[in-house]
């Protein structure tokens, strides 16, 4: 697009009147796309604005029938008979939890090692390659893991790996003894941790890389061994923007719904044993909001979305804040 | 690696020459933390030629990738002296003052050419680790890079890596009382570095730099993102440290270093374009009377 | 001494062994700690890598053998059947319909929305829309299937453009922060140059500005449609139809290839999960030749610009 502006003074040579003219022409046009463009953009803005508010109103409404007939009791009571009219979701919020703490666990463990990996401890050009691929990892569809979930690694799970943490672990009643199927709590969190790891090991790699190279300039001049100057130095400065990066991840783990459905088995109960099966809200909306048995079934499912908006917005403010909490810190 | 030498620990070592033998350093047969090392002062005449060698540089040069940036830098490096390197920005001061504690390792590219030593030894031989390296011959940078952490920890930290876990507070103080800093800090050792002055700052990073005993301490240019008040301080600080450590200091600034060392070494750039070591000498010597032309005519501010 | 100082011969031929340059005190354990930690941060890596690798290898090694000129073309059989007739050809002609509805509703508004972020907005307002951006892109992506379901598709029929919507929910955001970044990008002095010639504010923006930051833009885009094209919750209460016959009404109910993915598996028939197979491989493809494709651009805007 060529960008014309100053009117052709070769053409209107004598007249200053005219050259004004056509300045002020031009000004009258400039200034009224001026206007549509910042419209424009106000538009836009206001669209997606209202968009979340009517998002957040809307769903409430719905939900309203299912909260004055069950109040907060939904979340702690436990029977989930939709045909009688009785939904206790403590289960669901169970499956949520454990599933979530326990993927964000281990994604977390793996992604910052995957981090410090990227970005300060393998040589240049692994690191180039490695990188893309643990992005990649984040671009699978939900549909295909829950499809490898419950075709190949719910069997894989269920025949060697629940067994042998059975044998060893066995004591412990998180690990008790496996159904001999896939659809579990457990299979739910593996499949959570790689979803939820390239999410952490992407961010914090970025992270990383901005700790000032002096400070760690400093920390090895004075003897340090490369696992101590990251210790001493770049996790302490760079630890509110893990824990940010944590939270997203956390966020995510929370609201996933179709790879959890796939390979959770989808039951209301909330067993210690995780490698019985459970579900999560989120899992709960996806397998039901299509057929709801009654009005008040429907209104329900509203509420659990209403839960599970509030877990989102609750993760992606906390981390906003404590993501913004490091930039002050750091000087 | 066995050590050849019969005496026990703390025994001095007999060998030629009337001055004052040091002491074994480190105890290597067993696996206790070596004490603080005792050392014999020298008396500091910079013309005495039985002075111990710390460092030979022997046609050094560095190569970044194909281009070979320095080159035949061969000098002698004394103990308990102050030698200055200096010349015009850009020649590879810095750079070479990096090759003696391994800190360019990590830049990409990096080879040195020809030999450096410690005592002796290939810094860069395989038998030599970067760690240790880097434990015995400190740095302090330009700018005053203290950890976002408080006073006490910042020089507390490395010891505690260290495994000197006891006698922590002793030697904060005394790394603090060395570095000209504890009467400023004593009462505010938990709060935060960063509330330092630059200059305070700076004295710090030397505190934390002697807080693990090094025996050599490089400075590269300490005192150029300070004012001329703190660097009067730090210049101050550097003469009293001279007796204890063997120091080489980079700077750009001429009087910097005709005021605080005892050897200083011209460094620019060749007619290729390569920095090479143009003259090397005694302080005065250089100053007033440069034996090469080139250094005459920077020392007069004719060029750089 | 001056000039260059001779090197004498004794301290060369014999190194000083007190001064060994080999670990003393603790230094071998901290080592072997820190070679410890780096190695299981190799190992780390190399999990996620075996996990991507095996992952696509999985999926192609189920999905080959389901591929076939038949199943691009040909419809899915009626319900139940069990048999391995049939294709997703309507579904994949579904997906790029949806997504393209989609992408032309997404990239306007997220670059409009950079745009006024840039350009127009104060301190306290570009907070309240960054933040409203930042939420939008942490919803559960079932949550805008939701939404949209609850007002548009409630009492009336699932229809594509409701599940082009909530697909579009999903992605503004995204396509908003990095057309962000990507203007945000753009060097000072185009601004001033263009303010120096009186040129007007939306003539810079238009023909300076997004020219500038074109291939970000292009980039989000590209990512944009990859992440549009896997989404399966957005889609489960809008648009959700079984795709016997090809049907590419946006007011009708549209088949797409995630969701036909979920509908066969969930109903577990070994005809129906060999086809899924087959449209995830497709859709692995698509999805990873999309973020190749979207890498390459960057790479290549990014060289132009000199970084």
């Amino acid at each position: 697009m060529s960008i014309s502006t100053t009117p052709p003074a070769s053409g209107l040579r004598g007249s200053v009147q005219a050259q004004r003219l056509v300045r002020r022409r031009l000004n009258r046009i400039d200034r009224r796309l001026n206007l549509v463009l910042r419209m424009l953009a106000v538009g836009a803005c206001a669209l997606i604005f209202v968009t979340l508010v009517a998002l957040v109103f809307q769903i409430i409404n719905d939900a309203t029938q299912a909260f004055q007939r069950e109040g907060f009791g939904l979340l702690t009571h436990s029977a989930w008979n939709p045909a009688e009219h009785q939904f206790g979701a403590w289960p669901l919020i169970y499956g949520t939890l454990v599933t979530s703490v326990v993927s964000l666990v281990l994604a977390t463990i793996l992604g910052v090692a995957i981090g410090l990996f990227l970005s300060i401890l393998a040589p240049k050009r692994l690191a180039a390659g490695v990188g893309p691929l643990v992005e990649m990892l984040a671009a699978i569809p939900s549909t295909v893991i829950g499809l490898i979930g419950i075709i190949v690694i719910a069997p894989f799970v269920a025949n060697h790996v629940e067994p042998a943490l059975h044998g060893v672990l066995g004591f412990i009643p998180l690990f008790g003894q496996p159904p001999g199927y896939g659809n579990s709590i457990f299979t739910a969190c593996l499949v959570l941790t790689f979803m939820v790891l390239p999410i952490i090991a992407a961010l914090t790699r970025d992270i990383f890389t901005t700790v000032p190279q002096e400070l760690i300039d400093g920390a090895n001049a004075l003897g340090a061994t490369t696992w101590e100057m990251i210790r001493g130095v770049v996790l302490p400065t760079t630890a509110p923007g893990i824990i940010s990066a944590c939270m997203l991840g956390f966020g995510r783990a929370l609201g996933e719904a179709i790879a959890v459905t796939m390979v959770i088995g989808g039951q209301t109960v909330a067993h210690l044993n995780i490698f019985l099966p459970g579900d999560t809200v989120a899992s709960r909306i996806a397998e039901q909001f299509d057929s709801p048995v009654n009005q008040l079934h429907l209104s329900t499912l509203y509420y659990l979305a209403v839960v599970l908006v509030l877990f989102g917005i609750v993760s992606n403010v906390g981390a906003r804040l404590i993501g913004r909490k490091m930039d002050t810190t750091r000087q | 690696m066995t050590t050849t030498n019969m005496n026990p620990p703390g025994e001095p070592v007999s060998g030629a020459g009337d001055s004052p033998r040091r002491v074994r350093l480190y105890d290597r047969t067993s696996a206790k933390v070596p004490p603080l090392p005792t050392r014999e002062l020298r008396s500091a005449t910079p013309q005495s030629h039985t002075r111990e060698v710390v460092f030979e540089a022997d046609e050094m040069g560095i190569y970044y990738g194909p281009k070979l940036a320095v080159a035949d830098i061969s000098m002698e490096i004394e103990r308990n002296l102050v030698t200055a390197l200096i010349g015009p920005s850009g020649c590879g001061k810095s750079t070479i003052l990096r090759c003696f504690n391994r800190m360019n390792d990590p830049i990409a590219g990096f080879r040195l050419r020809g030999q450096l030593r410690y005592h002796g030894h290939d810094l860069y031989g395989p038998q030599a680790n970067r760690v240790e390296v880097r434990r015995r011959i400190g740095m302090v940078f330009q700018r005053p890079n203290p950890f976002p952490k408080s006073i006490y920890d910042n020089i507390a930290w490395a010891p505690r890596n260290l495994g000197m876990r006891h006698g922590l507070d002793e030697r904060v103080e005394k790394a603090l009382r060395d570095a000209a800093l504890w009467d400023e800090v004593k009462d505010r050792l938990k709060s935060s570095a960063l509330g330092l002055s630059g200059g305070q700052q700076q004295r710090l990073c030397i505190a934390r730099v002697i807080a693990v005993e090094p025996e050599v301490v490089l400075l590269d240019e300490p005192a150029s993102a300070l004012d001329p008040i703190a660097t009067a301080s730090i210049e101050e600080l550097i003469d009293e440290l001279k007796s204890r450590y063997t120091i080489i200091i980079v700077t750009h600034n001429m009087q910097q270093a005709a005021r605080v060392a005892d050897k200083t070494a011209f460094i620019s750039l060749n007619d290729e374009g390569i920095g090479t070591l143009i003259e090397y000498d005694d302080t005065d010597r250089l100053f007033t009377n440069p034996a090469d032309q080139r250094t005459s005519d920077y020392i007069t501010g004719q060029f750089g | 001494m001056s000039t260059t100082a001779p090197i004498t011969p004794a301290s060369a031929a014999m190194p000083d062994p007190t001064y060994a340059l080999t670990p003393t005190g603790n230094l071998r354990r901290r080592l072997i700690v820190s070679r410890i930690v780096q190695a299981g941060a190799l190992f780390a890596a190399a999990i996620a890598v075996a996990a991507l690798v095996l992952m696509m290898v999985v999926v192609a090694v189920h999905g080959i053998g389901a591929l076939s000129l038949s199943f691009f073309t040909s419809s899915l059989p009626l319900e139940g059947s069990t048999g391995t007739a049939g294709g997703m050809g309507p579904a994949l002609l579904g997906s790029a319909e949806l997504v393209l509805m989609a992408i032309i509703v997404a990239v306007p508004i997220g670059v409009l929305i950079a745009i006024y972020l840039h350009e127009f907005a104060g301190a306290r307002v570009y907070w309240v829309i960054r933040t409203a951006m930042d939420t939008m892109n942490g919803l559960p992506t079932i949550i805008a299937g939701v939404f949209v379901f609850s007002i548009f598709v409630a009492g009336h029929s699932f229809s594509g453009w409701s599940g082009a919507l909530a697909l579009a929910i999903v992605v503004i955001p995204l396509i908003g922060s990095s057309s962000l970044e990507a203007i945000s990008q753009v060097p000072r002095d185009l601004y001033d140059a263009a303010e120096a010639l009186g040129i007007a504010h939306w003539r810079t923006v238009v023909g300076v500005v997004l020219p500038s930051a074109w291939g970000g833009i292009l980039t989000a885009t590209i990512l944009a449609v990859a992440r549009a094209a896997g989404e399966t919750a957005p889609l489960l209460f809008t648009s959700s139809l079984y795709p016997q016959t090809v049907q590419i009404n946006p007011l009708h109910g549209i088949a797409t290839v995630p969701m036909e993915i979920y509908t066969l598996v969930e109903e577990g028939y070994q005809g129906g999960v060999q086809k899924s197979w087959g449209a995830a491989f497709v859709l692995l493809l698509f999805i990873l030749i999309a973020n190749i494709v979207a890498r390459m651009i960057l790479r290549h805007f990014q060289k132009k610009r000199g970084l």
